[in-house]
């Protein structure tokens, strides 16, 4: 890995479904460079392409052609398992629909990604307490998913993703399966990590007042990126 | 790695624990019921083959009745007399020893205690032909025959159903309206699929002609036992008899055979290949339980595998390799399916033992059926729990995610 290479960079990135009449493609062609420590909102409407855009950045689906470097790592070259070690060890997640594993303790669905890891188990419970305490949830260790309220599964999926103190972290609807309460509340969360630890926070939302939390906002529309706004301070 | 997996298996089995238990369980009673089932069956096979063996290789028997059935005589059905024993004996080469045998049920009693009893009364022949020997006390003698005395000589069961374990050697037991000197005790020879041959009071024939239930007429005689000679052949044997039997009894040439012979060769042939048959059957019919296990972990793992599908997405999304998802799958299912297995062995080999000795048969470990029941199960278990898995883990992880 490069210091000097951008986070990420990507070059006339396609992404086609299905082949032949069928086909259709979600991203027609993406040129897009992000540098460490950024807070980027990758905001457009329905079926314009961002959630592609984003499952591509974080490495859990493919480009049909085009570049993307990470960290000046072509990862287009890399096979299934190494796109597994890169999301092992740079990469955090957080979806819209929680995706914490059922009938798991919150303690176990944070520890899971340093398991993976091969942590003593120590070390893996240790991390996955203070990455709880950081989310603000101490006192639900032992509780499952089903046991919790969205906020606080979002949370614990906050925890899962940070644990591993990845350098970037996406996000793909966060909050859209919360109400405006605990949205300001997993925002202010994300907006802390991104300037307390310098994680990179990539969101995709439709959220106005979501988008309003990054820095710069990357608009979509069919498959292009349509302007890309940075505000100062 | 595998550790790791391990450790991950184990959680996970624990975290679902009844789709644990459903895995498990029909491992569990195909193997069960399949080992149990040949297990016993063999063991049948084997006493009835034992018994045979016990009755002695050049054993004959002439019986009433056309056919080959283990039927007391009917009315119309003529018996044998004792001169056509007589006559067998004389005219047949290979025949070694012949002794008639008058066989009746009869109430016994001693002391408090009564019960109905399979009487045979018969000539001392009788005990060599069957390798009858004594326990205790001693046989009757052609001496008791001649005379005959009231005498008997008592089997293993009835000693001990009358007698309660008392020395029966000297003491006297009322058989029907006579009384009887109990002069010997016979070994014990066991029982299975023939019934139990220790029931039974052997006393000489003229005894129980004129004092037990008098002779009736000259054609009294049930069944004739033979032994023949070292190295007779018995189908000639067999052939020599039954013209012997036509000639006596005038049958014409259109007419069938009134008695019927054969030996033990026929009786083991029709007793193997009878046991053999519910063999056949009981295994075909523990075969379907295992396969009906089988399609329950099919089921079961079918129907997990929307949820398991997302589960290796959110895995695989947090950065494990499909390797590693694969290995803890294959652990599970291998896991679930030994512990299946494991306890099914365990529970055919409680159902063998326990059963065995209450239909009394031997009870005889086979290393080869565990084997296969357990290995067929466990390939079940295993493909039906791996196969889904890996499927799920060649996708992308966004579409192992998105699997509804």
């Amino acid at each position: 890995m490069s210091a000097a290479a951008p986070l990420i960079e990507v070059r006339h990135l396609t992404k086609t479904y299905g082949a032949g009449e069928a086909a259709f493609q979600a991203l027609k062609g993406i040129d897009l460079t992000i540098n460490r420590g950024e807070f980027v909102a990758i905001i457009g409407p329905s079926g314009s392409g961002k959630s592609t855009l984003m499952n591509v950045l974080g490495c859990l689906d493919v480009p049909t052609t085009g570049s993307y470097h990470y960290q000046g790592i072509a990862v287009e070259t890399l096979d299934n398992d190494e796109r597994s070690l890169l999301r092992r060890y740079a990469l955090g997640f957080v979806f819209q629909g929680f995706n914490l594993l059922a009938r798991t303790s919150s303690l176990d669905n944070v520890e899971l990604p340093l398991l993976y890891r091969g942590l003593p188990r120590a070390e893996r419970h240790a991390k996955a307490l203070a990455a709880l305490t950081a989310v603000g949830l101490p006192t639900k260790l032992a509780s499952t998913p089903s046991e919790l309220s969205g906020g606080q599964q979002q949370r614990v999926a906050i925890a899962r993703a940070i644990v591993t103190e990845p350098s970037t972290l996406f996000a793909d609807e966060p909050t859209g399966n919360l109400d405006s309460v605990t949205t300001r509340d997993v925002m202010t969360l994300l907006t802390r990590l991104n300037l307390d630890r310098g994680i990179t926070v990539l969101v995709v939302t439709h959220n106005d007042e979501v988008a309003a939390c990054a820095r710069r906002t990357v608009l979509i529309k069919d498959g292009l990126i349509e302007s890309d706004v940075s505000r100062s301070g | 790695m595998i550790w790791n997996a391990f450790t991950l298996a184990v959680r996970e089995i624990t975290r679902n624990l009844t789709r644990a238990f459903l895995t498990v369980l029909g491992v569990f009673i195909g193997v069960a019921a399949i080992i149990t089932m040949v297990t016993l069956g063999q063991g049948a096979t084997l006493a009835v083959k034992a018994q045979i063996s016990n009755l002695g290789s050049n054993l004959m028997l002439l019986r009433p009745g056309a056919g080959f059935g283990f039927r007391p005589s009917a009315g119309g059905v003529l018996n044998f007399s004792e001169q056509d024993a007589e006559i067998i004996g004389e005219q047949v080469a290979g025949v070694a020893a012949i002794a008639p045998v008058r066989s009746a049920a009869m109430s016994t009693i001693y002391l408090h205690t009564a019960r109905t009893t399979p009487i045979i009364g018969t000539t001392p022949v009788y005990f060599v032909i069957n390798k009858w020997v004594v326990a205790s006390g001693r046989l009757f003698s052609q001496a008791d025959l001649r005379t005959g005395g009231a005498v008997c000589v008592i089997g293993e069961t009835v000693h001990r159903e009358l007698f309660e374990g008392a020395d029966p050697i000297g003491a006297d037991i009322r058989i029907g309206k006579a009384s009887c000197k109990v002069i010997g005790l016979l070994k014990g020879k066991g029982q299975a699929g023939m019934g139990d041959q220790d029931d039974t009071i052997i006393v000489p024939l003229s005894t129980l002609q004129r004092r037990l239930v008098g002779k009736a007429s000259a054609h009294d005689i049930t069944q004739i036992v033979i032994s023949g000679r070292d190295g007779m052949n018995g189908d000639a044997v067999i052939a020599d008899i039954s013209l012997l039997m036509r000639q006596r009894r005038n049958l014409h040439a259109n007419e069938e055979n009134n008695f019927s012979v054969f030996d033990t060769r026929q009786i083991a042939e029709a007793l193997g290949s009878t046991t053999q048959l519910m063999t056949t059957l009981l295994t075909a019919v523990a075969a379907v339980s295992l396969l009906v296990g089988g399609i329950g972990i099919m089921n079961i793992m079918l129907v997990s595998v929307t949820e398991r599908t997302r589960e290796i997405g959110i895995r695989l999304a947090i950065g494990a390799t499909s390797r590693e998802v694969l290995l803890q799958f294959l652990i599970e299912a291998v896991t679930l399916s030994c512990i299946g297995g494991l306890l099914g062995i365990v529970l055919a080999l409680a159902l063998c033992v326990g059963l065995a000795s209450l239909i009394h048969v031997p009870f005889n470990f086979n290393l080869q059926i565990n084997l296969i029941a357990f290995l067929f199960s466990a390939a079940v278990g295993i493909l039906f729990g791996y196969a889904p898995a890996r499927r799920a883990a060649r996708l992308n992880p966004i579409d192992a995610l998105r699997h509804e």
